[in-house]
């Protein structure tokens, strides 16, 4: 029997698992636990923005009684987990960090909620996001940013800061995240903690409020690899409900990742992703981390992707151009927000249609907004959206040839460690570039992982590799996550996150 | 706010068409009968609740996904087909951007370059014996738009009203849009190719059984393009479109005023104005809509949340062995086989009994007496009742099998046709069968030679005048006779027998 731990938060989902299946502990207690420490130190992190205690402690009754009453149950029954504010979840407010959706309660779940549900895993809360997912600090949530837990002055990515947040300050094991151009693996890169992508149509996004309907995909933002596989697990798998949905069975992750080998795996290191442009101590944990797995068995080869030079110009017409017409759907008449125009005693539906639209998006979405609509004009389609396609097309080529030699990509995650609040806030080009290693995967719609490669030597913060790999084979991700886990875990005594500040010293 | 319309200044038809040849364009939405919606599992029933048949999908919430309806797709191909056209082996949906408050997403999700079937035609017989191919430019697959009702103001019109209600029902069922190419070369025809269009594509559609193809309920619409041409040019001048033309009259109606309302424009050395136009059934004039410019801008780009519409050949051929033969064609065999004239037949198509004849034909009836029994009184009641023949006498419980049972008892000899016609009122009037009819009214020909005889010998001795007038070789003057006897027999009797009899006895056969 496992050992009733001091504090069930530190564990890790797995371990969680087991000790609520010897019993060690109740879904009850292990809930609670995270809602306390959620209460401890999320006025500072601010990672939630709708906290369900009531709910989650429901759930994790049910769950408790059904175990009593020996029903079979799922192996992570009664482990909770935070959704970003994205998925729809029926009775729980959604609002996408948006001023536009305040007050908005879904009638249905996104088929991932319903398969997490399904799985008896309570729902802790929402988390925090920039705008529509449009960032990557989540400071353009129109509820104020989130902190990273390694430094509160600093962003904690984005846009699904709340989900890598919740999870590397232990006020959820396991996080729900989604990623367009890198929005799980960059804030995972920068909050020490594990985020998957997985290939495009391998978890549903029924219910996943559309930013750009062909990048969107969710996933796991989880502390340790073996978990991230064992939520994917639950939310993968093909759905009727979303065309796009891959209709094959999730991919041996679990396996993979259990067996954490890459004995003869073939690394690709992208020469356009390496160097030039990332922060040296993001370069320099990148290089070791590569190193620890050639000791490992593995092998490095270089491949060069020229394409990916146009991925972010790419990407920054196809996102906004479809988020243009995704975001169209915002308008007062059905739910949401409704602001009438000033001085008008009887508006028109296009006038209220318009204000609310005003008063409700924040900035960058209006920035985006804008774009999209002009990429999409009639005389400047082919030029703009067109030409856009047309780099996604020499991308996918790109991966396919790289592919042909290597079993897996990597580079550094994101170009630096987390920065300062603020630093960029007024520099979109500049926040833009955040992401320039990991469009290319959502412009392909490829797999990827980010996995914490230490901590930068000039700065003391966490730095991330990325692994990708070709479409629907994402246990290869897991494979190289988990040998490459285990070995730093080795080296460093302990899990990255043990050195993280203790936000609550008095607490838990 | 009460709204009266002013016409613009008109040419005559005759005018118009002396200087200017019409050009039109004609846009047609079906709402396809499939039992759910285009993009979800939502019921399509007609008069439903507001808001009663709406879910995620269909009201645009935050997260929801489309997911095509495969019944929706094989109708759009058989349309296709049906109007012999080609038939795209991949296309894809697309959005067409434009903000609208019935509109749930502030898209519409239809097809913009890649119609699902393309380059087609469908021939149209004029009243005087020709035809008129219109040539089809595409029919694509969309979804319908909810349904505003502006409360308020007089007119149910937007401008006045206090609010407005929106109802989602109709949001997201499944439209065909049919669009021909210009059709060129009508002359003073161009109304009546119009209408025999709109009308074949009617029974077209009816034949595939794609749609109910209700003009009245909005299940077709049609859009009205129109310019004209200066005789001997070949550029095509500006167009209107008018909207929401919605029955065959209108069509045809709408047609020829917008000729001479444009012959007016062009005649005063004016310009006609690109727009769209409302058409007033009441008054039969078109008015000006909004103005429409080519500046007009959709932002259409391929709908992401869908994957491509890619029908394998082997489909397509699959869908083509379903299509039933084409409404003219088949009118012509069944005229010829029924032996019809062309007045007869027309009549039996407007009165939609062509099934109901091809029916009773096949249990047994003769195409004459089939014709005769449904387009008699049953058509006269049903049209007091304001229903169709087909309806009506499904609600009388009436059938075909009714028909060829009278006309056996007519063949057989036990009714003459004014008995039958006695009896088909009793079956009308629930009384049963015509067989039951007919013995509870006590109905048959008088068969018994020797009551004849009686009534025979009866009116020859009374009317010894009469009789010897006969025997004197006027034979005419039997008819007299034959009138008694029918009387005496109650009408029972066969006049052709009692005229044989009389004429035995008075020794003149
Ligand atoms: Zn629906």
């Amino acid at each position: 029997m496992t050992a009733v731990p001091t504090d069930p938060t530190r564990l890790t989902a797995a371990e969680m698992a087991d000790a609520l299946a010897t019993g060690a502990i109740s879904s009850a207690e292990l809930t609670q636990a995270h809602l306390d420490r959620t209460a401890a130190v999320d006025d500072a992190v601010h990672a939630y923005l709708h906290v369900d205690a009531d709910g989650a402690i429901a759930a994790a009754r049910a769950v408790d009684a059904r175990r009593a009453a020996r029903e079979p149950l799922h192996p992570l029954a009664g482990v909770p987990v935070a959704v970003k504010d994205v998925m729809a979840t029926k009775g729980l407010p959604t609002t996408c960090g948006s001023r536009i959706l305040e007050g908005w309660v879904p009638p249905y779940d996104a088929t991932l909620v319903t398969r997490l549900r399904e799985a008896g895993m309570p729902i802790l809360g929402k988390t925090n996001m920039d705008e529509f997912a449009m960032g990557s600090s989540t400071e353009h949530s129109a509820y104020g940013p989130t902190h990273n837990p390694w430094d509160l002055d600093r962003i904690p990515g984005g846009s699904g800061g709340g989900s890598s947040s919740v999870v590397a300050s232990y006020q959820a094991p396991l996080a729900i995240g989604t990623d367009t151009g890198g929005s799980i693996r960059q804030p995972a890169a920068v909050t020490g903690t594990v985020g998957v992508k997985p290939t495009y149509g391998g978890v549903s996004r029924y219910g996943l409020v559309a930013l750009a309907s062909s990048l969107d995909q969710a996933g796991p933002c989880t502390r340790t690899v073996l978990d991230a596989a064992l939520l994917h697990d639950v939310i993968g798998g093909h759905d009727p409900m979303d065309s796009t949905s891959i209709d094959a069975p999730v991919p041996p992750v679990v396996e993979a990742a259990r067996r954490a080998d890459v004995s003869g795996l073939r690394i690709g290191i992208v020469r356009e992703l390496t160097g030039e442009g990332f922060q040296p101590g993001v370069q320099q944990r990148f290089d070791e981390a590569v190193a620890l797995l050639v000791e490992r068995g593995a092998r490095v080869v270089e491949v060069s992707c020229p394409s990916f030079a146009y991925a972010l110009a790419a990407y920054y017409l196809i996102l906004p151009s479809e988020a243009s017409s995704n975001l169209a759907k915002f308008d007062a008449m059905r739910y949401g927000l409704r602001v009438g125009p000033p001085e008008v005693a009887h508006p028109s539906a296009e006038q209220v249609m318009a204000a609310t639209r005003d008063a409700g998006f924040g900035p960058e979405v209006k920035r985006r907004i804008i774009l999209g609509t002009y990429a999409l004009s009639s005389g400047y389609y082919d030029a703009y959206y067109g030409t856009a396609q047309k780099v996604r097309r020499l991308i996918a080529d790109d991966f396919a040839r790289a592919f042909e030699t290597a079993d897996v990509l990597a580079s550094p995650t994101a170009p630096t460690t987390a920065f300062r609040l603020g630093d960029k806030l007024d520099d979109p080009m500049a926040m833009y570039l955040n992401d320039i290693a990991t469009i290319p995967a959502n412009l392909a719609g490829v797999p990827g992982i980010s996995v914490p490669s230490g901590l930068a030597p000039e700065d003391g913060l966490p730095t991330g590799i990325q692994f990708l790999a070709p479409a629907t084979e994402d246990e290869r991700l897991y494979a190289a996550g988990a040998a490459l886990e285990a070995a730093l875990t080795d080296r460093w005594g302990g899990p990255l996150l043990a050195s993280a500040p203790d936000l609550a010293p008095q607490g838990a | 706010m009460t709204t009266t319309h002013v016409g613009e200044p008109v040419l005559s038809f005759e005018e118009a068409l002396a200087a200017y040849d019409p050009v039109m364009g004609l846009e047609v939405h079906v709402e396809l009968n499939t039992a759910t919606k285009m993009f979800c599992g939502c019921a399509t029933t007609f008069g439903a609740e507001p808001n009663s048949q709406v879910c995620p999908v269909c009201l645009g919430l935050p997260g929801a996904l489309p997911v095509v309806n495969e019944k929706g797709v094989e109708s759009a191909i058989r349309i296709g087909l049906a109007l012999n056209c080609e038939i795209a082996s991949w296309c894809r949906f697309a959005r067409k951007n434009y903000f609208y408050p019935d509109m749930p997403k502030n898209f519409q999700t239809s097809q913009y370059d890649e119609p699902i079937s393309f380059d087609g035609h469908l021939d149209v017989e004029l009243s005087d014996g020709s035809t008129y191919r219109v040539e089809i430019e595409r029919a694509h697959m969309e979804e319908d738009t909810g349904k505003s009702l502006h409360v308020g103001g007089s007119t149910g019109r937007i401008h006045g009203a206090d609010h407005s209600l929106v109802d989602y029902n109709r949001a997201g069922i499944p439209l065909i849009e049919i669009v021909t190419k210009p059709m060129l070369g009508a002359g003073e025809q161009a109304p009546e190719v119009a209408r025999a269009y709109v009308s074949a594509l009617r029974d077209l559609l009816k034949a595939l059984g794609v749609s109910d193809v209700r003009m009245e309920q909005g299940s077709m619409r049609c859009d009205v393009n129109l310019s004209l041409m200066p005789k001997g040019s070949t550029t095509l001048g500006t167009r209107s479109e008018t909207k929401n033309v919605n029955s065959l009259r209108s069509v045809e109606r709408a047609v020829r005023y917008e000729v001479g309302r444009h012959a007016a424009v062009l005649a005063s050395g004016r310009r006609v104005v690109q727009e769209t136009r409302h058409w007033h059934e009441d008054t039969g004039i078109t008015t000006s809509g909004r103005e429409k410019s080519d500046a007009e801008d959709y932002r259409y780009f391929p709908e992401p949340d869908l994957v491509p519409v890619a029908p394998s050949r082997e489909t397509v051929e699959a869908l083509r062995a379903t299509l039933p033969e084409n409404p003219a064609t088949r009118r012509k065999r069944l005229q010829s086989d029924w032996g019809y004239s062309d007045l007869e037949m027309r009549d039996v198509v407007n009165a939609g009994l062509v099934e109901l004849i091809e029916e009773t034909v096949a249990a047994g009836a003769t195409p004459a007496g089939a014709r005769k029994w449904w387009s008699g009184e049953v058509a006269r009641r049903a049209n007091t009742e304001a229903q169709d023949v087909v309806t009506y006498a499904a609600s009388l419980g009436v059938t075909p099998a009714h028909v060829v049972e009278l006309e056996e008892l007519v063949t057989s000899g036990r009714l003459n046709d004014s008995m039958a016609r006695q009896v088909w009122e009793g079956v009308l009037d629930g009384e049963g069968s015509p067989t039951a009819v007919a013995d509870a009214r006590g109905l048959q020909l008088v068969r018994d030679d020797g009551a004849l005889e009686a009534a025979v010998d009866e009116v020859i001795a009374a009317n010894p005048d009469v009789a010897q007038k006969i025997r004197d070789g006027k034979v005419q003057a039997v008819g007299a006779l034959i009138g008694q006897v029918m009387k005496a027999t109650k009408g029972q009797a066969d006049a052709g027998q009692a005229r044989t009899v009389i004429l035995e006895r008075l020794g003149v056969s």
